[in-house]
């Protein structure tokens, strides 16, 4: 199969960036695009140029390293998987693909179509964790915990960290990303304990970093790799407002 | 002058030993704590878990991680689950069964006392775990369930659907994070170790790169603890992800760390067969599924050859025509046998002509008679997100025919010498986690290296490490201006200097790939004399010629993702050679490490408890110079080394 | 409870869910009161002379006007935020997300709509009826048939009559409710996801719900507009000379 591939090109932070358009040709079908990208960077490589900068790491979909907004989506067409996981007979042979880096201002852009998600690592250090010391924890099977309910939590908790919600988000908003975490613990009663502070800590440090505001479009989850459900929301908004009125 | 190795185990009875040693050791006082400074490269379960801990009890703690996030090591990759002995199946379980069936499926090459102390604390991680928030699954009744791994015979596998390493990480993460805010931790993303600093013996910081701007850093403390993982990428192809590497381990190495039994390496028997030459990485399919799934392959040749020609589909083939050889050769364990026996058993049918796929280099792993006993349902419920990653990558719906699986390297059981304290033949500097060589002996059981990174990092290094620091209280703060981190920093810009000014014709992957090939050709799941020796050969060969033909483009001040790969491989390619010399001097077959001179007529590993009852500790004596072999013997004082059998 | 509703996103939401519910319910309780204008435009004029210059009537005024203005001001302030959230590099290629409804992306845009129809609206009654009474001015005197009419401030039978009496008043508004379709879809059930009465089990529910809303406002609006316009003469006859009983 062959490519036109349109690829957002950038030197670093503060340079102005550019599309550039590269072919990329005799692609087998069950390549992966990161493949596919390899194959065109040991191409430019090969030319004495610079190759494509982009994020990756495990290439099984969990480590919510790689990004690429491809074709209009983040993480590209397919639906509840991320980058990593697609193959290019997904594609139409000689189809152009455009290739973008998330775009939102609270991730800006590192190189090429590497960003920076620090923000979300910030917004978990204000309070998405529960606060226990290593070894002053009762047995595992101390409390029992509804199935329905940890399965819940483990809904939220599949969350990779990618950055595709506040990516495509039309707000920038990182709401998804804050109310999988919340939820995630708020279903669980260790969790419960510290709600109230974790929700109102966590939302005031997503609006702090200058992320958006929900408007409840669900086009986060509809391009979210882990298709973790606006539901999650509901609850992030119950937690917050039920704490912001026990103040 | 070879290493000195002081495995520091105590004396006593083994289930006391732990106990006895946490009393001898010394403490420090939380006034001390807050003058001592560590660094712990690496975020996965292990380094995580540590960095959460030490900060917890008060040392000022840095923490680096090559990616973007802490979140992302590639502990999160790990599916299945974590180990322990909670005996909440009431199947009878035991630390002692959990310890003695981590020290058998390790083909009794690991240390008694190190297995028992993982056995032991196993508890206390399922604890903190759940203290922390892991959605592990659960029963109807709300208590935690469990399910069955290779290896064992219990059922004591905890699990977070197909993600479990990746809860784990998320809690040992959000440890981190909670310490990052209280200001004891401080993170540092998007940096490499380079180096690690030696003076006057001890370590006393790294050399970093910050991957994004590229400038060199000094980092000094009084204590280095390295959580950098495996080195299984090693061979281009593994089920590692792209940045795994084992340059940290491998620079500690070379400043005078001893470097333990780097040829044991684990081959996973259930991984997504290789599709082409373009291919990255390979991808794991969970071992869970050896509890549902049958491995088989035909019975008849001419089967073969119709599948690989796609005349007839693999469900069309009868039962009777069927082949499930790990129920034939193993009937006690079936489908279940450790990791390194269904490898083999794999591609010994392979070998024998009985590949499925068109390379030959596939069985089959099947869950009609599952899906039969159980229905669909169920076996969605269980299995539902790796059957659909596997057909995403190949296009085959598994619930209606059988997975095509073949074995591809996973883990290293070998890595940096530690002694009982976790600590490296240098003082001040520790080794935890897959980046050490202590627990699994030749071989890993599934969902113990998941126990393993939380042992260490919670429940064994924050005590050991107090007493080494306890000598440390009246150190002032490590200076960096040193000639000691001057001379480490020049020798890094001069590499990297290097690396730039070759200017040849071939990329980084390009030898990597070429590695690659070498590497699983002679030194993977069928090692020989000639092979080894032809694997040490061609290693030297192509290292002169990365050092003479790589092309590393951009520049050194910037994020250069190319030179980063240069850095690693350079590693790599004095580490395969280790690889090989390690393999080469076990004339033995053990765990993962087969030689084929030394099998039993049924073809299994034929140990020699005779001569190689010892964890081979290697010592770095110049790129091109034969590194010296130490022995530290392992001595069996509580169970005795037994041919390992799996048949009943 | 400092001041979480200004400065904070959940708390703007909040807001813009609680303002949007009492604007939904005002909505609701005008078209109910339109639709006497069928049966009887008497009983109607009874109604707008309730509603007149008393001081219930004059405080009602003063909240829906907040509450509109509330609504709108932090509407933008939100789409402001947004916007910067958003960054200065756009997306080259944006395609809809699959599920994604198009009124939920252009709430603004309908609010524009919504607003400027609200102005025409208040230019075609308000300032002919509650605002003549409070400033004591003069009647609204329409030319009718050749002959002038002053319309007495509480006549909005005839009122209305007289506006749906030209057709392009009446496609005016057709337009403006269909915004209004549009905006309630979303709205409605997005007001229950903004204070977090919301989950996977009622999402198809309230958003069936809010087309439901927005359906019978729509419906309950258009009916009024289109049917006076075909009966406006009768109508007009009818209450032409309509007065208050002293």
């Amino acid at each position: 199969m062959n490519f036109t591939l349109k690829i957002w090109r950038q030197k670093d932070a503060k340079s102005h960036g550019a599309f550039e358009t590269y072919q990329v040709k005799d692609i087998s079908p069950d390549t992966s695009f990161l493949e596919m990208m390899d194959i065109l960077n040991n191409d430019l490589i090969h030319a004495g140029k610079e190759p494509v900068a982009f994020d990756h790491d495990c290439r099984e979909g969990i480590c919510g390293m790689c990004s690429l907004h491809i074709n209009g989506h983040a993480h590209g067409p397919e639906q509840a998987v991320t980058t990593c996981q697609i193959y290019m007979r997904k594609f139409r042979d000689g189809q152009t693909i455009v290739i973008e880096p998330w775009r939102s201002a609270a991730f800006p852009v590192i190189r090429d179509l590497v960003v920076d998600r620090g923000a979300y690592d910030k917004i978990l250090q204000a309070g998405g964790f529960i606060s226990v010391r290593t070894n002053s924890v009762p047995d595992g099977n101390a409390i029992p915990i509804p199935k329905k309910d940890a399965d819940e939590s483990m809904d939220a908790a599949a969350c990779v960290g990618c950055g595709a919600c506040a990516a495509t988000c039309k707000n920038g908003s990182a709401m998804l990303f804050v109310a999988a975490r919340v939820s995630s613990l708020a279903k669980l009663p260790q969790g419960r304990v510290e709600g109230a502070r974790r929700a109102k800590a966590m939302v005031a440090k997503m609006d702090e970093l200058g992320f958006g505001n929900c408007t409840n479009t669900g086009a986060c989850q509809a391009e979210c790799p882990k298709s973790i459900s606006i539901a999650h929301i509901a609850r992030l908004n119950r937690e917050f407002l039920s704490a912001k009125f026990e103040d | 002058m070879s290493l000195k190795l002081d495995s520091k185990i105590p004396a006593g009875e083994l289930a006391q030993k732990w106990s006895n040693h946490k009393a001898a050791i010394k403490v420090v006082s939380p006034a001390n704590k807050r003058k001592l400074d560590i660094i712990v490269i690496g975020t996965g379960l292990g380094g995580a878990s540590a960095a959460a801990s030490l900060g917890e009890l008060g040392y000022n703690v840095k923490i680096f991680c090559i990616q973007d996030s802490p979140r992302r090591a590639h502990s999160i990759a790990a599916q299945g689950g974590i180990n322990a002995a909670k005996n909440y199946q009431n199947d009878n379980d035991s630390v002692y069964r959990l310890f003695y069936d981590t020290i058998k499926g390790g083909d009794y090459r690991a240390r008694e006392a190190n297995v028992y102390r993982l056995a032991e604390v196993s508890n206390l991680i399922i604890d903190q775990c759940v203290a922390q928030g892991v959605p592990f699954a659960r029963e109807y009744g709300g208590l935690l369930a469990n399910r069955s791994f290779g290896g064992a015979q219990v059922s004591r596998t905890f699990y977070a659907r197909g993600q479990t390493g990746q809860q784990l990480l998320l809690g040992a993460y959000a440890a981190l994070n909670k310490e990052i805010a209280a200001g004891s931790v401080k993170s540092y993303p998007r940096h490499e170790m380079l180096d690690v600093v030696i003076e006057d013996g001890e370590a006393r910081g790294i050399i970093a790169r910050n991957l994004v701007t590229g400038e060199i850093e000094r980092h000094g403390a009084h204590a280095v603890v390295l959580a950098t993982g495996g080195y299984g990428n090693v061979f281009f192809l593994s089920t590692n992800a792209m940045a795994s590497n084992g340059s940290a381990a491998f620079q500690c190495y070379r400043k005078g760390a001893g470097f333990a039994n780097p040829c044991f390496t684990q081959i996973h028997p259930t991984c997504i067969p290789v599709h082409g030459t373009q291919q990255s990485k390979l991808t794991l399919m969970s071992e869970s599924l050896r509890n549902d799934g049958r491995i088989w392959v035909p019975k008849k040749k001419e089967d073969v050859e119709k599948i690989r020609k796609g005349t007839i589909k693999p469900s069309d083939i009868k039962e009777e025509d069927r082949d499930y050889y790990l129920e034939r050769r193993y009937p006690a364990f079936g489908n279940l046998v450790p990791r390194d026996v269904a490898s083999r058993a794999a591609k010994e049918r392979c070998d024998a002509g009985f590949g499925v796929n068109e390379t030959g280099l596939a069985v089959f792993l099947d869950f009609k008679t599952a899906i039969e006993r159980l229905g669909k349902d169920v076996i969605k419920q269980r299995y539902g997100n790796l059957f659909d990653m596997y057909e995403e990558i190949t296009d085959t719906n598994p619930y209606e025919q059988p997975m095509q699986i073949f074995p591809a390297v996973h883990y290293t059981m070998g890595g940096i010498w530690v002694d009982y304290n976790l600590m490296t033949t240098i003082p001040g500097l520790y080794a935890i986690g897959e980046a050490n060589f202590s627990d699994h002996g030749a071989n890993r059981l599934g969902a113990s290296a998941l126990m393993q990174g939380l042992a260490d990092g919670y429940f064994v290094l924050p005590y050991t490490i107090g007493d080494y620091l306890s000598h440390k209280i009246q150190a002032p703060k490590v200076k960096t201006d040193t000639p000691a981190f001057d001379k480490a920093e020049k020798e890094i810009k001069d590499k990297i200097a290097k690396l730039f000014s070759i200017g040849g014709k071939q990329s980084v992957d390009d030898i990597h790939k070429r590695l690659g090939h070498i590497m699983w050709e002679n030194v993977g799941m069928a090692r020989t004399k000639e092979s080894l020796e032809r694997a040490i050969k061609e290693i030297q060969a192509l290292r002169k010629e990365f050092w003479a033909d790589v092309k590393v483009v951009g520049t050194a001040d910037s994020f250069n993702v190319e030179l980063e790969k240069a850095l690693r491989l350079a590693d790599f390619l004095e580490l395969g050679e280790l690889m090989a010399r390690d393999a080469l001097n076990r004339e033995e077959s053990c765990g993962g490490h087969f030689r084929s001179e030394h099998q039993t007529e049924e073809g299994e590993a034929k140990r020699d408890d005779e001569n190689f009852v010892y964890a081979a500790v290697w010592e770095y004596k110049g790129m091109d110079a034969e590194p010296e072999l130490t022995k530290e013997a392992l001595n069996f004082e509580f169970v005795h080394p037994a041919q390992r059998n799996y048949k009943d | 409870m400092s001041c979480f509703l200004t400065n904070s996103s959940l708390g703007k939401k909040l807001v813009m869910s609680l303002t949007g519910c009492f604007l939904v319910l005002f909505i609701l309780f005008h078209m109910s009161m339109n639709i006497t204008v069928l049966f009887s435009p008497e009983a109607y004029n009874a109604v707008c002379e309730f509603l007149g210059a008393n001081w219930y009537a004059l405080a009602g005024t003063v909240v829906l006007v907040a509450g509109v203005a509330i609504h709108f001001i932090y509407a933008l302030i939100l789409t402001v935020d947004n916007y910067r959230a958003r960054g200065k590099q756009r997306y080259a290629m944006t395609v809809k997300e699959k599920g994604v409804e198009w009124a939920s992306k252009n709430m603004l845009v309908l609010g524009y709509i919504i607003v400027a129809g609200l102005a025409l609206h208040l230019i075609h009654f308000w300032s002919k009826m509650q605002l003549v009474e409070v400033l004591e001015s003069n009647f609204f005197s329409p030319e009718i048939d050749g002959a002038t009419v002053a319309v007495h401030p509480a006549n909005g039978a005839m009122l209305v009559a007289y506006t749906f009496s030209k057709w392009y008043n009446v496609v005016i508004y057709l337009v403006w409710f269909a915004a209004l379709w549009f905006h309630l879809t979303h709205g409605v059930w997005s007001m229950c996801q903004s204070v977090g009465w919301a989950n996977d089990t009622w999402y198809p529910r309230l958003k069936c719900l809010a087309k439901i809303v927005a359906t019978i406002v729509f419906l309950g609006f258009a009916v009024v507009a289109v049917m006076t316009w075909i009966n406006s003469a009768d109508i007009m006859a009818q209450v032409a000379h309509w007065a208050p009983a002293a």
